[in-house]
């Protein structure tokens, strides 16, 4: 179970996926109007997270390499399906504040992210952690924008007022370009606090995405070279397409006797029809 | 001898202008319109301008100080301060000044590397954000000296508009904008000091009385174009903001097409989009597409190209 508190705090610091990995930013940069809307987003996408990471990685050994992308998709889109129809059961009103980012949680970067880099490769219960850390990581920093633009923007948190009344709101950051100032500036923090933890003398943390290499010196064992550059993999890809060539052909030849049956039975059926 | 030996890299050839001698010659270009701001708003004007001033300074020196570089000594700071004032209405509450003059130094400017560093006008940037932020207290222009709308304002609603005051300047409007003939005093200031060039004022300004002439509505009427040139910010932002040497273009070819867009763009807000006044974000649009401008115009280098000789 160390396994599951590792991951937990990788996804909620180490890697977060807003302040560190950066993905996500599509939900992050357009939902986080405020406090609630954040909370609401980052649950939500936590959940979907977790699950599908979990599924995706019980049925790592079924799904083909080929067709992994689509398969995570159909899965990851059942349970966001699943999720906006609860949402629209119990909690309506914030899935009216989202909107059309629920469904969009499909093509969330995270997801496909997690699933990709870990999932697909490692057991069901790390996979389970690793999804909920990432969320709670993602919901931390959607909150963290959502409160900082509403306090700014509106005087209030969680709708409570806050601020006195004699303060003037800064429209902007209930705006669009607020949403990145926010998150430009709650980035630029983080990474504050990391360098002067790296000045201390204090180990420096290497990114770990799955492939446990950091992803800015990634030289040649990368997620993307794993799927496509390397040279083994290329092999085995080979060996494989003769295999689907010899399968395809015995396809074929089967096809071709199949279709001169049903020929003869056409021929016999005109006949019978002549008769 | 010794100097015979002498190596060094290019630049070989140093000119004289320094970034202090360009920004006190924007500064002293600067004082006929802030005068008559003063003049024509009483002294809150002198408040704000000092206001902005303080925070833009202030903001600089502190960053130097964090950064160890203190810039603040080219003057650059003094000058956004009071861009920024000039494109305020008389009546802003002072920490929103103070706020404005933040965002342009710290924002815009410093954090994308300083001076030479920033893709727009830190004042006009400055003037957008708290646009945004604060509509109602941005566009309220009532004050002790002149109610109701802004010349340009009434001129969109289609009433009558006196023309003399708007060129002399006795009308509503930022601190800064209302007096043509101060904005162009401080122009010819700078025009005869070198510092800028009629490339992009002249092309802005042409492009958008063609522009008003054509789809203004009124034809060209010359007391309709007059106002539409001396109202709003126009003048200040042709002669003081597009030129700006930071955020133009540097190719000769780049600043016509560049004061083009920017009359292009100007003439399209006011016309065609639901507010009287556009000249701020045509030029901050017109900024964002400086290096593209470049990249286009980019001239030939000696020696290099001609017609190509087929094989």
């Amino acid at each position: 179970m160390n396994k599951a508190g590792e991951r937990l705090f990788n996804g909620l610091i180490k890697e977060n996926p807003t302040f560190v990995l950066m993905l996500g930013m599509c939900p992050t940069l357009a939902v986080t109007t405020s406090a609630m809307n954040g909370l609401g987003m980052g649950l939500t996408t936590a959940v979907v997270l977790a699950l599908s990471n979990m599924i995706i990685s019980v049925l790592r050994g079924i799904i083909p390499n080929r067709v992994r992308i689509p398969a995570f998709i159909v899965i990851i889109a059942s349970f966001v399906t699943v999720v906006q129809l609860l949402l629209e059961a119990y909690i309506p009103a914030l899935n009216t504040a989202l909107g059309m980012y629920i469904p969009l949680i499909v093509v969330n970067c995270i997801i496909l992210g997690r699933a990709e880099s870990y999932a697909y490769f490692n057991g069901p219960i790390p996979s389970l952690f690793d999804g909920i850390g990432m969320g709670l990581g993602f919901t931390f920093a959607l909150t963290c924008i959502g409160a900082v633009r509403e306090i700014l923007g509106a005087g209030k948190i969680f709708d409570i007022q806050i601020m006195p009344d004699s303060y003037t709101p800064i429209g902007i950051f209930v705006l669009a370009p607020g949403a990145f100032f926010v998150l430009a500036a709650l980035t630029a923090f983080q990474n504050f606090l990391k360098n002067r933890r790296a000045r201390a003398g204090k180990p420096y943390e290497k990114i770990q995405s799955g492939c446990s290499e950091d992803c800015m010196n990634c030289s040649d064992k990368g997620c993307s070279k794993r799927f496509y550059d390397d040279s083994k993999s290329k092999v085995e890809e080979k060996a494989k397409e003769t295999t689907d060539k010899k399968e395809a052909v015995e396809t074929k030849t089967e096809k071709i006797e199949e279709a001169e049956e049903e020929k003869e039975l056409e021929v016999v059926d005109l006949e019978k029809e002549d008769k | 001898m010794s100097d015979l030996f002498k190596v060094s890299s290019n630049p070989h050839i140093r000119s004289k202008v320094t970034t202090n001698g360009i920004m006190l010659a924007v500064i002293v270009a600067l004082m006929p319109a802030a005068g008559f701001g003063i003049y024509n708003f009483g002294p809150r004007a002198l408040a704000v301008i000092a206001v902005t001033v303080g925070a833009t300074v202030l903001t600089e020196y502190l960053f130097g100080l964090y950064r160890k570089k203190l810039t603040v000594t080219d003057l650059s700071a003094v000058v956004t301060g009071i861009l920024l004032a000039l494109n305020l209405p008389v009546n802003i509450p002072l920490w929103m000044a103070a706020l404005g003059g933040i965002f342009a130094i710290l924002v815009v400017k410093m954090l994308f590397g300083g001076l030479g560093q920033n893709f727009m006008n830190p004042a006009l940037a400055a003037r957008c954000f708290l646009l945004i932020s604060f509509p109602l207290q941005m566009t309220d222009f009532s004050c002790d000296a002149y109610t109701g709308a802004t010349p340009l304002a009434a001129l969109k609603a289609g009433e009558s508009v006196n023309v003399m005051d708007m060129i002399v300047g006795h009308t509503a409007g930022t601190i800064g904008e209302t007096s043509m003939i101060a904005i162009v005093l401080g122009a010819c200031i700078l025009i005869l000091l070198g510092v800028i060039d009629l490339r992009i004022p002249g092309s802005y300004i042409v492009t958008f009385v063609l522009f008003v002439g054509i789809f203004g509505g009124h034809g060209f009427d010359p007391a309709y174009l007059s106002a539409q040139l001396a109202g709003g910010g126009l003048m200040l932002g042709a002669f003081f903001m597009a030129t700006d040497y930071v955020t133009r273009p540097i190719t000769i070819k780049g600043q016509y097409l560049f004061g083009i867009f920017l009359g292009l763009m100007t003439g399209i807000f006011r016309i065609f989009g639901p507010g009287a006044e556009g000249v701020s974000y045509a030029i901050i649009l017109g900024n964002l597409l400086v290096p593209l401008i470049e990249k286009v115009t980019k001239p030939r280098a000696f020696g290099m190209g001609g017609k190509k000789h087929e094989k």
